[in-house]
């Protein structure tokens, strides 16, 4: 968990959300893009950039209100975007009907036994996050595990350890 | 031997050659040879196959493309179309054949896939998704070219009025009343956004049609901007379609640098933006007020209603909210007229309707079929039956939203009219298809663990009646409920259904009253003999929940 936090504090924050703000505007409708940004960006969005997504946004002079309460509870409502730190690699797991009735259950077991994680937690190397997710659109190849930005589908409860033996 | 790219048959029999077959053959030649193919292509006569009712016939190969009845003056363009264009003749093809009686109609189907009806999905997979001039030789804007400069928007509404157009989002209302609503509304401006969240479990049918023909959607945002006077439009894609995203932004670029989009389209004096916004996951912004929200840059709670978004949408002005589905209807309404668009699909629900397939079947994935089709038929033919050794036992539609359909309802026609009648909903086209091995408890159970965790926890009835029914379901395959708790299911199903904000609370409440419907006995056998006849729950306490008897919340 250090070698994150470490990692959080040496880059410069106000210059990651400035170039955010630059990509995607600077008005209300905005913020999700915005803080979608810096959750890519930092792999989280810790309280240091909700202030300063603040600081950078809310301006009376162009009638854009925003404060940080409003920005946390944004933050804590999507679940692409995250208020905690997550490992190297993100292992979602979907855990939708379509995904279930194929045997989506006898996978989340093995994703659980391998990683030695339950749902929501970060391993304490931080390598590893396991999370459900909600349906990917992709049921015709289920069960479905999306690892960072790969796709696995028609995953078995064997090839789990196959899978994640991939990313280091 | 000789190898050719494809090979023409002409049928040669007395009837075909009584209507021309001999000149139509003939003509075949002279054609290949302008342009050039007769090495390529080889062309030779073929006897009876038994469709005399489409004489004389043509038969394309390798893709097998059954034409008829082809007169010796469409020669030319058949092998202009076909062969060197390389594109499906679609007004010559032979008709599907009439026969009466669905026995006799589902033999005639079985075997002569594909005999979908492609609208919506006609040119995903066949055209360059990143092309705009792909896009346009292949009939794009067509119907915006049509529409900007022969019709006024009166016309273009009154035509998507006149087919009969529903909804594809789930709730099929009909799209022209919608476009009328929001032309006539009062305040400015005014805003078209395309509901792209495509969050329903099991439902891909609007991330194929952006990946695979993203240029129909832009095209056709354009054309209800025109209809209902707005000059602004967002498309509200879901944050985990990334492919469909990029695709999009390619799109709206290309389609600027062409005059298609921004100042002065067509020289028609109208103008017109699409912005992009991608959400950041959460199905609740399906809804459409809760995609309002986000897109204003706020949590996705829906709003309460009325007023509607037609009136008091995006930033409080009129505005068209869309499913991507539906969007992409209007272009071939335009084009074709609403009478062709009401030849498909049934009398109350016309057109095609896109649906995808998973579960227990040999060929999941995602036809496109006229509505009306039953759920027997997509089974036995689209999905090429259930999986060996398996036997139907239930569909779930529309993903989580829509309703339980039990064997019993296998034969009712899947249009919006006849399932609500039947007191089932369509949804949103998805279909899993489940076998025995599946325990409606557990489905269910993961229908409301979906639900508990995708409530947004602004109402009450939704916040808590999702946990409720959440837990009862969970002491079910647990072992642990008695029969009065299922008393509370219908109890529970009713103050959800009635006093839920949106349309999440009140669905939530579905499953509940299905599975006491058409499953009590299996429900039954849970709690009174202690077993879970589909084998599937644990039917003990698992030691952990035991120990920690505190509510549980859902997740934030």
């Amino acid at each position: 968990m250090d070698v994150t936090k470490n990692r959080i504090e040496d880059r410069n924050i106000p210059e990651i959300v400035k170039a955010a703000i630059e990509k995607h505007g600077n008005g209300r409708d905005a913020l999700i893009p915005v803080l979608s940004e810096i959750n890519a960006a930092l792999g989280y969005i810790p309280a240091q950039a909700i202030a300063e997504v603040r600081r950078q946004v809310h301006d009376p002079s162009r009638q854009v209100y925003v404060n940080e309460s409003q920005l946390y509870s944004m933050v804590s409502f999507y679940q692409m975007l995250s208020t905690k730190p997550r490992g190297r690699h993100v292992v979602k797991f979907c855990e939708s009907a379509p995904c279930h009735v194929v045997g989506g259950r006898q996978v989340w077991q093995a994703l659980e036994d391998e990683l030695k994680l339950k749902n929501g937690e970060t391993s304490a190397d931080g390598k590893w996050s396991l999370v459900t997710t909600s349906c990917l659109g992709i049921c015709s190849v289920g069960p479905v595990i999306l690892i960072d930005e790969d796709v696995y589908g028609n995953v078995t409860p064997k090839e789990v350890s196959e899978i994640l033996a991939k990313y280091d | 031997m000789k190898t050719v790219r494809s090979l023409i048959l002409v049928s040669e029999d007395e009837a075909s050659n009584r209507l021309g077959a001999r000149t139509l053959f003939q003509n075949l030649q002279d054609a290949l040879q302008e342009f050039d193919l007769q090495e390529e292509v080889m062309l030779s006569t073929i006897t009876d196959i038994g469709r005399s009712d489409a004489l004389p016939l043509v038969i394309v190969y390798p893709e097998a493309v059954v034409y008829g009845p082809v007169r010796p003056e469409d020669a030319h363009y058949l092998i202009e179309e076909h062969l060197y264009k390389g594109r499906v003749a679609e007004d010559l093809l032979a008709p599907i054949r009439q026969l009466s009686g669905r026995i006799a109609w589902l033999r005639a189907r079985k075997g002569t896939l594909p005999a979908e009806k492609r609208v919506v999905l006609r040119r995903a997979g066949r055209i360059d998704p990143e092309s705009i001039d792909d896009y346009i030789i292949n009939d794009g804007y067509l119907a915006l070219g049509k529409a900007l400069t022969k019709m006024t928007p009166a016309e273009v509404i009154a035509e998507i009025d006149k087919s009969g157009l529903q909804g594809r989002g789930g709730a099929g209302f009909p799209v022209g009343r919608k476009w009328s609503f929001v032309a006539g509304a009062s305040g400015s401006p005014k805003y078209v956004v395309c509901n792209a969240d495509e969050s329903e479990p099991g439902t891909f049918k609007d991330r194929l049609i952006m990946e695979g023909d993203p240029f129909a959607l832009v095209e056709a945002i354009t054309l209800a901007g025109y209809a209902v006077g707005a000059n602004t439009g967002y498309i509200y894609i879901r944050g985990e379609y990334a492919l469909a995203y990029q695709r999009l932004e390619n799109a709206i670029e290309q389609a600027t640098a062409y005059g298609m989009l921004g100042e002065n389209i067509f020289d028609s004096g109208f103008s017109f933006h699409i912005h992009m916004h991608a959400g950041a996951g959460a199905y609740v912004c399906g809804e459409e007020t809760a995609l309002l929200e986000s897109l204003e840059g706020k949590r996705g709670e829906p709003r309460s209603r009325p007023p509607y978004p037609v009136t008091h949408g995006l930033w409080g002005k009129p505005t068209l909210v869309n499913n991507v589905e539906t969007l992409a209807n209007t272009l071939a309404i335009i084009c074709n007229g609403a009478q062709w668009y009401r030849s498909l699909g049934t009398l109350s629900s016309p057109g095609t309707k896109v649906y995808t397939i998973m579960g227990q079947v040999n060929a999941p994935g995602v036809i496109e079929v006229p509505m009306g089709i039953t759920l027997r038929e997509v089974i036995s033919i689209y999905a090429r039956g259930m999986k060996p050794g398996s036997t139907f036992k239930l569909a779930q539609t529309g993903g989580s939203s829509g309703s339980i359909i039990p064997a019993s309802l296998q034969d009712t026609p899947m249009d919006f009219e006849s399932f609500r009648k039947a007191g089932v909903s369509l949804g949103s086209g998805a279909l899993l298809i489940c076998d025995e091995t599946t325990c409606i408890v557990d489905l269910a159970k993961v229908l409301l663990q979906f639900f508990r965790f995708e409530s947004c926890g602004k109402c009450t009835p939704c916040r808590v009646g999702t946990q409720r029914a959440y837990e009862i379901l969970k002491r079910i395959t647990e072992g642990q409920a008695t029969l009065d708790d299922l008393d509370e299911f219908p109890r529970l199903a009713g103050q959800m259904e009635q006093t839920s904000n949106c349309g999440l609370g009140q669905s939530a409440a579905v499953p509940l009253r299905d599975i006491l419907k058409y499953f009590r006995a299996e429900v039954e056998a849970h709690i009174r003999l202690g077993v879970c006849p589909a084998g599937v729950c644990p039917m003990t306490v698992e030691r952990e929940s035991a120990q920690t008897k505190t509510p549980v919340l859902a997740p934030a």
